[in-house]
């Protein structure tokens, strides 16, 4: 008996999604509930579970191709054994699928962009370095790679093929042995891409900026850090400061936690702050519901999950949507001072950057102190600059003396 | 169409002809062949490859019976040598050779005519059949006329006394001493068969080494191996004149660099210093076909001459005077006539000695990559210890590997021990990929095999060899 695959329902304004990588090949033997083909659409990128086990028989869409909720994605033969199951890694650090044979070898060897097979010693340096072998160039006959090729792409830097389950690490640079690459933009780096554009093109954008001295937070952090983890489960991070002060600061403001829609500004009364996640595929932002009711420890924990989440792409897009404000925090990478570009439709949003250690004036001495730069980038259209200002003031002054947050002060 | 008008005609029917004309066949043209001999298959069917290798098979086997069998605990008594029953199995090999071609024409409906082509025009060619001509109307002309023997002045070849490779291969006598003037191919493989049929063989040759353009160390191993068999050398020396008497021929010869000259006898004089392309009475110069400093016809990539309509393969044009390279040629020429992309890789052009230990080389030698500047890692492995080449008594030589210091890919295999001919496309096989001594080391060779000898050659380049 034959199942069909179909696109499930996506997200409520979702109509369509592309294909991004089919799992299985034709003749594979699949269980029910693995996942079989990614999908990626305007806002995330998820798995389509097989809804039943036997062989998949056909796939009825390709790479890179669209199709529309509900479609026809591909047939499982219910049951059947299909080829022998394959029992090496996913074809993740394999390559671009390749039909299993009519023979049905246990194992699918790894080809190259062309389809061509890896001679021995190719076949060696791509799996001891967890290679893409369609990444990289082939001058052998038709295409092939010759073990030149593999080792000229080590040489220069070329990455392992990105794995799943890996922390977001920065790509490697490009080969030298090319001028160019040409690689296909994923429909969620697209989506981003349009997204930014719109931003700077609707919103009156400009970032205001100030500092804080974090000895305060850094203080309490370091005096609870024990206790906190021991009653929590969870470590008392900066986050939950940041989130925290900059709730106070929305309700005190509360144009910042407004939209425009039309010719109406929408207030909220609810407080979504979304936390900016780096991906390898791109930046996502998941979104703390109703932050003003959460506690410090509720933060971190929920930070943690979404950011573990947002990395291994399993973020639903639930998750993402209405978020009322941003914090985004480039400090990670090292950016001392920034001008992030606002999350439509938000109208305001944080950044945060590296802590450094800086001389400045206590009193009338002078002090190395741990200092953090603030940007607030915000829409002028509703908010204007005092309250831009005062913003970016409460928050500072929450995080330098933490307990006018415990005082709502 | 006229019996009298082809798409393609070809003058010389031997393989590069030959093998032209079929392709041409089934790329669905309209072929003539010309062929003046009497049999095709040209120089290599009549009076070269085939017959050659046919005596050396021979001449092996008589000598291996008469002198080798002992060590296989195999007592012989009263051997003895029938020339004229060893040549006239050599003739019907020949013949039914030059025969099968015949009907291998006939079979891709190729038109073969006997006689003498001319090119009076573009696209107008006249054979000569007897008293008669025949005029032939081509939409292309394709030159494949091959190569004769290179001259040696003061020489005169009468084919008795003092002979060329022909004469060699029809000796109707065994002669108490030969002398071969040339250390290539022909001459160690002709000198080869008369020593072992029981001639005193000496070589005398210009250059201080044999085979020149094979890589040196072949030539050095294949030397002391002949001298171990009995041939004599006299390198780096010279033969300015040679005179035949009535039993013998006496023989000036001098240093190459000048020096004094001496007096050197023997019953048969063989003059094997190469081939030179072979253009006469096609009417070239009439037509403007160009022809390089040393007669070879000129020819761009899709072989065609200077003369558009008119093209050349094989032995007539540039590069190694082999005849499967005259069978490249002809198959690239004629698929770029028809559009297609045809191309012939000349540096994967297999070489191959067949004296016994065969000598086998594909790509560089060690010497052109010096030159080239390239960086090379060299694999190397002896025959004497691979178990097949024990177990058969014939364990001399060596397989050799050149690859790139930094990418491993393989740049030349050089080869000396029996079968080196046949082992050689293995690696003209793993060349023609690109591929790695890595990868040759890690596909699976027979056991026990002579091969085996090239896995470990590619071994001694990465991780090391395993059986010494």
């Amino acid at each position: 008996m034959t199942t069909e695959i179909r696109v499930p329902v996506l997200g409520e304004s979702i109509t369509e999604a592309t294909i991004g990588k089919w799992f299985k090949a034709v003749g594979e033997a699949i269980t029910e509930g693995e996942p079989i083909v990614e999908l990626e659409t305007d806002k995330v990128t998820l798995e389509v579970p097989a809804p039943a086990g036997g062989a998949l028989v056909e796939i009825s869409v390709a790479e890179g191709e669209t199709i529309d909720v509900g479609g026809l994605l591909g047939t499982i033969n219910e049951g059947a054994a299909g080829a022998a199951a394959k029992t090496s890694p996913t074809p993740v650090e394999v390559t671009a699928p390749v039909a299993a044979p009519a023979s049905a070898p246990a194992v699918q060897a790894p080809v190259t962009a062309g389809g061509m097979p890896l001679s021995p010693a190719v076949e060696k340096l791509v799996k001891e370095n967890n290679l893409d072998a369609s990444q990289i160039t082939g001058t052998g006959k038709d295409g092939r790679l010759v073990k030149g090729d593999v080792l000229a792409f080590l040489s220069s830097g070329g990455a392992a093929a990105p794995v799943a389950a890996a922390p977001a690490a920065p790509s490697g640079p490009r080969p030298k042995s090319e001028r160019e690459e040409r690689v296909r933009m994923t429909r969620l780096r697209k989506r981003i891409a349009e997204r930014l554009k719109e931003a700077q093109n609707t919103a009156a954008m400009l970032t205001t900026f100030n500092e804080v001295d974090m000895t305060a937070v850094m203080a309490a952090r370091s005096t609870y850090r024990d206790a906190f983890e021991k009653k929590h489960g969870v470590r008392l991070g900066f986050m939950s400061f940041f989130v925290k002060a900059c709730v106070l600061a929305l309700q005190e403001l509360p144009a910042v936690n407004a939209e425009i829609e039309g010719d109406d500004i929408v207030y909220k009364d609810y407080y979504d702050i979304g936390v900016a996640v780096g991906t390898p595929n791109g930046l996502v932002v998941p979104v703390l519901r109703d932050a003003d009711e959460l506690g410090f420890a509720d933060v971190e924990k929920n930070i943690g999950e979404l950011g573990r989440k947002a990395r291994d792409g399993k973020l639903t897009l639930e998750e993402m949507n209405g978020g009322t404000f941003t914090i985004t925090n480039g400090g990670v990478y090292g950016s001392l001072m920034s001008t992030p570009i606002l999350n439509p439709p938000q109208s305001g949003i944080l950044g945060m950057h590296k802590i450094q250690q800086r001389p400045m004036a206590v009193g009338n001495n002078i002090e190395l102190r741990p200092m953090m730069y603030l940007a607030m980038s915000y829409d002028h259209r509703i908010v204007d600059g005092r309250e831009a200002v005062t913003f970016l003031v409460r928050v500072k002054e929450c995080l330098e003396d933490p307990q006018r947050i415990m005082l709502d002060l | 169409m006229s019996e009298n008008a082809f798409d393609l005609v070809i003058i010389g029917g031997g393989p590069g002809g030959y093998v032209a004309a079929i392709r041409a066949a089934q790329l669905g043209m309209s072929v003539a062949c010309v062929e003046k001999r009497g049999t095709l298959g040209g120089t290599c069917l009549n009076v070269g490859c085939v017959p050659s290798k046919a005596l050396l098979h021979s001449s092996e086997l008589y000598e291996h019976t008469a002198h080798g069998l002992g060590d296989h605990g195999i007592k012989v008594d009263g051997v003895k040598l029938d020339l004229k029953g060893m040549m006239g199995r050599k003739d019907k090999i020949v013949s039914d050779f030059c025969n099968g071609i015949e009907f291998l024409l006939k079979k891709n409906k190729v038109t073969y005519i006997v006689g003498e082509g001319k090119i009076t025009a573009v696209g107008k060619v006249d054979v000569k059949v007897g008293k008669k001509t025949q005029s032939l109307t081509a939409g292309k002309i394709l030159i494949a006329t091959g190569s004769e023997v290179t001259p040696l002045p003061g020489v005169d070849i009468d084919e008795k006394r003092i002979i060329s490779s022909t004469g060699a291969l029809a000796l109707n006598k065994v002669p108490k001493k030969m002398v071969v003037i040339g250390g290539g191919v022909i001459g160690l493989e002709l000198g080869s068969v008369w020593r072992r049929l029981g001639a005193e063989v000496e070589v005398i040759e210009f250059l201080d080494r044999l085979v020149p353009g094979m890589d040196a160390e072949l030539a050095k191993t294949l030397q002391r191996s002949l001298k171990k068999q009995g041939v004599t050398f006299r390198l780096s020396h010279k033969v300015t004149s040679a005179k035949a008497g009535k039993s013998n021929v006496t023989m000036t010869v001098e240093p190459a660099a000048g020096g004094d000259a001496e007096t050197v006898k023997a019953d048969v004089v063989l003059v094997a210093i190469g081939r030179r392309p072979y253009s006469k009475g096609l009417g070239l110069e009439d037509l403007g076909v160009k022809l390089d400093g040393r007669g070879c016809i000129e020819v761009d990539h899709a072989f065609q001459s200077s003369v558009p309509g008119i093209y050349a393969i094989g032995d007539v044009i540039a590069g190694p005077m082999l005849a499967h390279k005259a069978e490249e040629d002809g198959v690239a020429a004629v698929e770029c006539m028809a559009g297609q992309a045809g191309h012939v890789d000349y540096n994967l052009v297999p070489g191959i000695v067949y004296t016994a230990p065969e000598v086998a080389s594909i790509g560089k030698s060690e010497e052109q990559l010096k030159e080239d500047g390239v960086e090379f890692a060299k694999g190397k492995f002896s025959f004497s210890a691979n178990s097949r080449a024990r177990a058969n008594g014939d364990s001399e030589g060596f397989v050799k590997i050149l690859a790139d210091k930094t990418t491993d890919r393989v740049l030349g295999v050089h080869m000396i021990g029996a079968d080196a001919g046949e082992m050689i496309h293995e690696a003209a096989a793993v060349m023609a990929f690109g591929g790695s001594a890595e990868d040759i080391a890690r596909i699976c060779h027979g056991h026990p095999t002579l091969s085996e000898t090239t896995k470990e050659a590619a071994l001694a380049i990465g991780s090391g060899t395993i059986h010494a």
